[in-house]
């Protein structure tokens, strides 16, 4: 008998504006020792199909319209609260997306440890502070004796995931369900902890559910593949067979959209559009403090036309490169020539004008637009501060944006919180070509989206960097959206260039141990893509 | 080239600001509406109090002393025979002129000073929030007592001391707004497109941060009123025969149980007040969130 089977669940939501079926008749099972992995991008109803088996989803407004999941036989649709409480956390547990904000910041992780643990089985603080040393050590914590009465932010982010996984471990479910756990991970961490997953999974003997929007992510580890698509499966398959022989459109377009490839180096040296020398950038963190080197002596030039590739995980000071250029945090020495002009000398009014010919590309589209100005206003603001339009002719240079950037002309008076993901970094790309620039900095542009509109993303990118006859620094830790893109690409560890060179060269033979690293950590990099 | 329709265009440019917008959504909120009527309709009353009251505020009738509603005094008289209603329609002047310029100078310091403190951080903000501290710390009575001993009383003066006071709340709340609004990257992306720090404030940082500012506006209009009532009643605000909804109410308060409708109809034309702004707030509140429903 199957751990867990799901039938024809159907799922939807009762809204303002009619009802939403957000699970149309999906149905998959999950085997004791076997992970599935369920794939979709985000709408497709894949978070909604699980959270709705543990009674996580709020109802009203949501609503369960059928279906059976059967747990061990016994059906959790037709549970009470009461008996679901039991089940949840005890047997089957889940692990979130983000370790920080699903950590109580003000509880030392310990207690957090042993409070699931106390709760389930009422046993004593002593046995079960030793319980908790015992998962923080099989997990991976350095020296959990010294850590255990650490508080969430003491911790890395992968060392918090690798918290939560403790946690939802230490009443040894039968059932884990990870949603997304490592999409706010960098790719070595990430690689650290699907591997894991897939390892005390083995150990354990238990049921996963994996659910991801990254096909690539769960290529390794993955042994039950289910995609699905507007609240519906649209493929489903062993491991194997998906990456084999996809059949269904909607898959085939999501293994399209993994990125490979690397762009033809270019040949024409020149004189650089932006030269870096001996970059420093430090952070002082308090009075007296040593300070944070978050970029120590940098140099590289970028030339005109040329797309250059900054990677690197988190910490390791590529946005702030990208950040110093543009002058968004103060540089402790060095010099940032652009055009012939230094960048650190600039004031003023002198700044102003230089800012209208470099701008920025932000990572994450739900933080980078204000959420109470409209389209035409986002979009208006740089044509109206720097000339380029006079009031009266203003509309005309927003509609014309738009059209550049592929947003329907109908939307203009919308505001951000009514797009998607895509729709919006189309108008935070909007707002960044609005100035005809011609340097910019794209930081992560891509890397809270979903694969598929990644892929568009990219693209638009490309199409519009020609256009326009951009240059651009993008900052990504992915190597493969990189690669894709990158003229040149540099490699940056703790602050400093590690590795230079083109896209093929740092592929094919990376001298550092670090690039090796970072190749190695880019899922689904055994299977070749 | 592409080319624009006139249509499209119109549209671009149709109520291109959040404030238009934010009437549009205002207007579909009844009872913020209600609310707005209300007052409205107090403040008109208020100016025209000297055509419409019934009686001179300072005619009594000794001989009648406190007395009852009746059809010749339609909330009664207090116990120097003058009229109520007409009390109340005075003294609603006073009380809405003080809650209103007050609030409104409490708003204006308020938002300007914490905005700045928050924006620009550092020790420009240490300075700035250890010296609101400071007046936090100086007692509110010996403040006003000194204003007056200077100044005489006067009550411009009054207003001016009120909001002096309250606008420090408003500071810290509008600072801890800003500075959590500063970490944003919109507000980066603001920098890098070249925009003063001026402009910034104004157009990014303070539009995001009115939900809190307006609630505590609508709390901050009764306290000053109530704050009047006290200075008037210690005999630093307004005097008799000149009075407030404030003052009504303490004197009612003295003598609730012989002549309960003295307490009872100022009491009223100040609940009323405060309900309709609360309802005006909650609504311009929704109404600036532009995440609530629109359609």
């Amino acid at each position: 008998m199957a751990l867990l089977q799901v039938e024809d669940l159907a799922v939807s939501f009762v809204t303002r504006n009619g009802i939403n079926t957000a699970v149309d008749g999906v149905s998959f099972t999950v085997e004791t020792g076997r992970i599935t992995a369920i794939i979709g991008e985000s709408g497709s109803g894949k978070s909604v199909a699980c959270y709705s088996l543990l009674g996580l989803v709020p109802r009203p407004p949501g609503r369960i319209d059928g279906g059976r999941a059967l747990f061990e036989g016994r059906d959790l649709l037709q549970m009470k609260e009461t008996a679901l409480r039991r089940i949840r956390g005890r047997d089957i547990a889940m692990i979130f997306q983000d370790p920080m904000t699903c950590l109580n910041p003000y509880m030392s992780i310990g207690r957090q440890l042993m409070e699931p643990l106390r709760y389930h089985h009422r046993v004593s603080r002593q046995a079960a502070r030793a319980r908790a040393l015992e998962l923080l050590a099989e997990v991976g914590i350095r020296d959990p004796a010294a850590t255990i009465d650490n508080f969430p932010h003491q911790f890395s982010g992968g060392m918090r995931q690798r918290v939560m996984i403790a946690m939802a471990l230490i009443n040894e479910p039968r059932l884990l369900i990870a949603d997304e756990p490592t999409t706010a991970l960098d790719v070595t961490i990430q690689a650290q902890i699907l591997k894991l997953i897939a390892e005390l999974q083995r150990r354990r003997n238990i049921g996963v559910i994996f659910i991801s929007h990254d096909l690539a992510v769960v290529a390794d580890i993955a042994d039950t593949i289910v995609v699905m698509q507007r609240g519906r499966v649209v493929e489903r398959g062993e491991g194997e067979e998906i990456f084999q022989c996809a059949r269904h459109p909607y898959t085939k377009k999501l293994l399209a959209a993994i990125p490979s490839g690397s762009k033809a180096p270019r040949t024409e040296p020149a004189e650089p559009l932006i030269r870096v020398r001996n970059l420093c950038t430090w952070f002082a963190p308090g009075r007296g403090a040593a300070p944070v080197k978050a970029v120590d002596d940098v140099s590289f030039d970028i030339q005109r036309g040329e797309v250059l590739g900054l990677v690197g995980e988190s910490g390791s000071g590529k946005s702030t490169i990208g950040r110093s250029i543009l002058r968004l945090v103060p540089v402790t020495s060095g010099k940032i020539d652009f055009d012939g002009i230094d960048l650190t000398a600039l004031r003023g009014r002198e700044l102003k004008r230089m800012r209208r010919r470099m701008q920025m590309i932000f990572q994450d589209p739900f933080a980078s637009l204000n959420p109470r100005m409209t389209v035409y206003d986002t979009l208006a603001e740089p044509l109206l501060l720097h000339g380029i339009h006079s009031r009266k002719h203003v509309a005309q240079g927003v509609l014309r944006l738009m059209d550049d950037v592929g947003l329907a002309r109908a939307f203009v008076r919308k505001y951000p919180h009514e797009f998607s993901g895509g729709q919006r970094q189309r108008i935070a790309i909007g707002r960044a070509l609005a100035t005809r620039p011609e340097f910019i900095v794209a930081d992560e542009p891509v890397s809270a989206l979903d694969v598929t509109i990644q892929a568009q993303i990219l693209e638009l990118l490309q199409a519009l960097g020609r256009e326009y006859g951009l240059t651009m620094l993008f900052v990504s830790h992915d190597l493969a959206v990189v690669r894709h893109l990158a003229d040149r690409i540099l490699v940056l560890y703790r602050g400093e260039v590690v590795e230079r060179g083109s896209g093929d060269e740092l592929f094919e033979r990376p001298q550092q141990a670090y690039t090796r690293q970072l190749l190695q950590s880019i899922p689904g990099a055994t299977r070749g893509f | 080239m592409s080319t624009e329709t006139l249509a499209e265009i119109a549209r671009a440019e149709r109520g291109t600001s959040l404030w238009a917008d934010a009437w549009l959504r205002l207007r579909r909120n009844k009872l913020a509406l209600i609310g707005f009527a209300v007052l409205s309709l107090f403040v008109v009353i208020a100016l025209l109090t000297p055509w419409i009251a019934p009686y001179s505020y300072q005619a009594q009738n000794l001989e009648l002393g406190a007395s009852p509603p009746s059809a010749q005094h339609w909330l009664g008289t207090d116990i120097f025979g003058r009229d109520l209603l007409t009390q109340i329609l005075y003294g609603g002047r006073i009380s809405l002129a003080v809650g209103f310029v007050a609030t409104a100078v409490a708003l204006l310091i308020g938002v300007t000073w914490g905005a700045i403190a928050g924006y620009a951080g550092g020790r420009v903000d240490a300075v700035m929030m250890r010296l609101v501290d400071i007046l936090y710390a100086l007692p509110f009575m010996i403040f006003i007592v000194l204003l007056t001993v200077v100044f005489g009383r006067n009550l411009l003066l009054l207003f001016l001391a009120i909001g002096a006071v309250e606008w420090l709340t408003m500071a810290r709340i509008m600072r801890g707004q800003i500075q959590s609004l500063r970490q944003q990257e919109f507000v980066e992306a603001a920098i890098s497109l070249g925009l003063s720090p001026a402009t910034l404030i104004r157009r990014h940082l303070v539009p995001n941060a009115l939900g809190p500012i307006i609630v505590y506006t609508t709390l901050t209009i009764p306290s000053v009123m109530l704050l009047e009532a006290f200075l008037s009643f210690l005999g630093l605000g307004v005097q008799p025969p000149q009075t407030s909804w404030g003052l009504l109410i303490s004197y009612g308060a003295e003598t609730m149980e012989e002549y309960p409708w003295l307490l009872v109809f100022p009491g009223l034309a100040l609940t009323l007040t405060l309900f309709c702004l609360n309802f005006l707030g909650d609504g311009l509140r929704d109404a600036l969130d532009v995440r609530g429903a629109r359609d």
